[in-house]
Formats: structure tokens, sequence, C-alpha cells
């Protein structure tokens, strides 16, 4: 530590702190920190993958029985284990994002990490590669689970599978933004909203029924969801074995909005909590 | 009151600039348009009892708190618009603020030398650790640790990067003497060998008095004294820097009393 710079002047020990590389390596080092947590916790990595687990065993199990019993059920094999598939793809991801960041405030990290040359775009980077490998720890078993148990493998989707994974995981970032935004803008007083804001979409975006299921003047509030055309698309290559593009096109155009949308809150209310102090009082 | 202040080298900024700075929560005023300006090297104690502005003041002065009105330069930049550009030539040491339980001493080093930039950084983890007394917990999660052990970890996060201004906000408080006392020698060894400049802040006064070149007094977010400690406990009559730090705490007293 004695290696002395002039003052004024930037310790020769530091990178440079403004190119490319150096803001991958500070995301980097945020993947790091998010993942040495995943990795010290073995039951943190089993909470991972339960719930997604128990979902599928029960609307799987239930799938069956209604097979056995009704046609329409039959005919539509997988049609409910790739909702709760699809689903869980969701809100997994979406809570992976917002519970990284949740570690932070929990541990009383923030302070130090506001502090740190960490920017917001970098911070939010890292959250998503950590919702990402979060996302992968706990769906790869599940979708094992699904094949082994229900024959019904995710991959033999091919390419639909894949836009709807890619919309799906862009959708849950939108709501992974907004939800950090409010808590780091109000506090850990906030935080059941970071928890609860995808379940908001689960009667909305119709992952189990077809939107004509909904009253008529709620059927444009469910239309201007992304994951809406995701689940259509679903139900189109289920029932009727053809892959819609139009559905996956507006999936991705209605996601590009919300992750722009998505990024101005988390902006706007980081700048908030900033104006009025809760950034201090969440750090210490 | 103010101390002439040393001209920074040419054409660099001074380390630290504060200019009419006001920070008003709701009607209540936190800072109440101070100004000062800090030397290279040159190591300031904040005091003032709680709520006098001392943490508002630090927070404005790292970005995290945006002013009302004012501005907190540091090194030139702007904390409140272009903090990003001096971020990493600074640092922060409080222990009221923790780094990641889960994650061990090693751990934790390695992913704040990655966000500072940290060039060859196993070496300077090593190196710092070393410095720190530290090489033996370094695979220990930090939450198992004492709170003499916490302290160092988060000073061997302070120093990691070698910071030309450093933040402290009772580095102290809650430590033995024993370790206190190590904890203030590697200050002062630091700051003598980088010539870093340190803002403190403080409620032990012994502390400011050996390790403060000057004292900057917050008294209701408003700067009433801004000396040497020795100046200042020669105006005041008094013997310490706690006695001035008492005489002053029980005058704003009597005069909210008298008030009310």
């Amino acid at each position: 530590m004695s290696g002395a710079s002039q003052p004024g002047r930037p310790s020769r020990r530091l990178n440079e702190q403004t190119t490319l590389a150096a803001s991958a390596g500070r995301i980097w080092g945020m993947v790091l920190r998010y993942w040495y947590v995943i990795r010290s916790s073995w039951p943190r990595t089993a909470e991972l993958i339960y719930w997604p687990l128990v979902q599928m065993l029960m609307w799987g199990f239930l799938q069956s029985y209604l097979a056995s019993t009704t046609s329409l059920a039959a005919k539509a094999a997988g049609l409910f284990i790739g909702a709760v598939l699809l689903w869980d793809i969701l809100v997994r991801s979406q809570l992976g994002f917002a519970v990284a960041f949740l570690e932070d405030i929990w541990s009383r990290n923030l302070g130090h990490l506001m502090m740190s040359p960490l920017r917001p775009s970098e911070l939010v980077a890292a959250l998503m590669a950590v919702s990402f490998i979060k996302l992968m720890v706990a769906m790869v078993p599940v979708a094992i689970l699904a094949y082994t148990f229900f024959g019904f493998n995710v991959l033999s989707l091919g390419f639909p599978f894949a836009a709807f994974f890619a919309n799906l995981v862009l959708t849950s970032w939108a709501l992974g933004l907004v939800s950090t935004g409010v808590v780091l803008r109000w506090g850990l007083g906030a935080e059941s909203f970071a928890w609860l804001i995808v379940f908001v979409f689960l009667p909305l975006c119709c992952v189990y029924y077809p939107v004509d299921t909904l009253p008529a003047w709620l059927q444009p509030v469910a239309l201007a969801l992304p994951p809406t055309h995701v689940f259509e698309g679903l139900r189109a290559i289920v029932l009727e074995g053809r892959f819609v593009a139009a559905f996956m096109a507006k999936a991705f155009v209605l996601n590009v909005i919300y992750l722009a949308l998505g990024f101005a809150a988390f902006t706007y209310f980081l700048q908030s909590a900033r104006r009025h102090g809760t950034l201090v009082q969440m750090g210490e | 009151m103010q101390k002439p202040i040393p001209p920074p080298p040419a054409g660099q900024p001074p380390p630290v600039q504060v200019v009419r700075l006001r920070k008003v929560y709701r009607d209540v005023a936190a800072v109440d348009g101070i100004d000062f300006t800090l030397a290279a090297g040159a190591v300031t104690a904040l005091l003032g009892g709680n709520g006098a502005g001392k943490t508002t003041t630090i927070s404005m002065l790292m970005g995290l708190v945006i002013p009302t009105s004012g501005e907190a330069r540091v090194f030139g930049a702007d904390m409140a618009r272009e903090r990003h550009r001096v971020l990493h030539r600074m640092n922060f040491e409080s222990p009221y603020v923790d780094v990641p339980m889960r994650l061990t001493v090693r751990q934790n080093l390695e992913v704040y030398g990655r966000l500072y930039g940290v060039r060859h950084l196993k070496a300077q983890v090593a190196a710092t650790a070393a410095d720190l007394r530290l090489t033996e917990f370094l695979d220990r999660p930090y939450g198992k640790l004492s709170a003499g052990q916490k302290t160092r970890v988060s000073l061997a996060k302070a120093l990691l990067n070698e910071p030309e201004l450093l933040l402290l906000d009772e580095p102290t408080a809650s430590l033995d003497p024993d370790t206190a006392d190590w904890v203030r020698a590697k200050l002062q060894d630091y700051m003598r060998t980088r010539r870093a400049t340190v803002v403190l802040a403080s409620h032990n006064m012994a502390e400011v008095e050996r390790l403060a070149d000057r004292v900057i007094m917050l008294e209701q977010g408003r700067v009433i004294a801004d000396e040497t400690p020795a100046e200042l406990i020669q105006r005041f009559g008094r013997s310490t820097l706690e006695e001035v730090f008492l005489a002053i705490a029980r005058r704003t007293r009597a005069g909210e009393e008298s008030v009310a």
C-alpha cells in the first residue's frame, strides 16, 4: 500500500476506468459477488429449484388425470406442462433479478456499492446475468423432470421455445427493473412489491386459458402484456401444431417498450432516492 | 475563522471543494449553506452532535445524496452530476456499512477490487490482507468475524484501490481500545505514505486530536468552527477537544431551552 502516486492523479495501480473492458470488469465483479452467494448456501440453491419442481409435478399429474377423462385435455397433451414451464421462466427470472438486488440491501452493502465506480447500467447488466444463471439452475432440472415423468420435451419445440424463452426473460427483466427501482426509492418497506409484482400478470396474461376467455374490456389490457402473446403462441403450437410468428413479433416489440420504460423507471427512482436520501438510510 | 488553504498544484482542482452546500429534507435544513475546501493531504475532522449534518455532508461528498443547492466537488467533479469521473480515486469506511456476510474476506476483496479496477488484483489482495493482519482470515466468511476483524476487512476494502480521498465515518466505533489504537496507527501510516486527503467523522475526540490537522465543527447544519484542534482548544480555554465539544453542545442545548 505504500506505492504512492502523486495526489490529484489516479493511481497507476488502477486500470483505466472508462473503457468497455473496465465496464465489463465491474459487471463481472458483480456477477461473481452474486455467484458466490448462490454457491455459499445449498439451501438457497435448493430453494431455487424447489417451487418450480413442485409446480411441475402438480400440474403434470393434473394434466395426466384430465387427459384420461376429457378429449380436449388428451388432445392438448403438454398444454398445462408447457404453460407451467413458461410461467416459471417469467417468475424465476424476475425473482432472480430482484432477489439478487435485495441481497445487497439485506447485507447492508448498498452504500459501498453505490459509492464504488459501478454504474447503474452495469449493476443492471449484472442483475440480468445473475437472473439468467439462477433461471438455468432452476429450470434445467424442471425441464428434465417434465420429460422424464410426463414425456414433455421442451427442446422438441425448437426455435419457438427459444423465442418464447427470450421474450419471457425480457419481460422479467423489465419487471425486475421497476421492482428494484421501487425498493431503491422506498426501501425495504416496499420489498413485498418486488416479490409480488409478477403475480399481477398471472390472471392477465392468460397463462392457462385463451385471451377470449377474459371479459371484452379486459382483453386490450391482456394484449398489451408481452407474455400474453407468448402463451397464445404456445397454445397455437400445442393445439393447432403451428408457430405464429406474429405473436412473437408483437411480444418482442412490447418487450422493447417495456424494457425502455423499466430502465427509465429504475433511473428515475435511483435519482429520486439520491434526492430524498434513502440510499444512505438503506446503506446503513 | 477559515484557515488559508494551500493552493492545489497548478492545473489541478482541490480534492474537496464545498460551496454554499445545502440539503433540505421537507422543511428541515440538514446542511445549511456550508463552505470549505480541503487541500491535498489534509486530514480534516467533521465534528458535531447527532443531527449536526456530518453524515449528510459526507453523503453529498460521495454523491449518494443530491444537494438542494450549492455544490460538493471532488477532484473538480460535481458529485451530483459527474461522480463517476472520480469515484475510483476515493473510498469509504464505516462500521455502519457492511460487505456481504456470506462471502469470504478474499471474495469480498476480489469483488471490490474488480469494481475499482485494481491491477494485479490477487497480489494486491494478498498484500493488503498481510498489511492489515487478515491473511489467516482470508477464506473465512465475513459474517463470522469479530467486530475488530470486520473493521480491518472494511479498512482493507477502503484501502484496496489506494484512494487519494478517504472518507471515514467513525472508523473505530465499537472497537476495544487496543484494536482502535492499531486502526488509528494504520490510518496514520497510510495518510503519511500516500499523502491521502482524509475526511473523518468521529465522536471520539482523542482520535480526532491524534489524526486530524483541521476540525470543522457543525451545528444544525452550519459550520460554527473551522480551525486546527490546538487553536480550537485554545480559543475555548479548555484543555482537550472533548471539553470544547461538550462546551459547544451545552451552549447549544441551553440556547434551545431558552428559546423553548
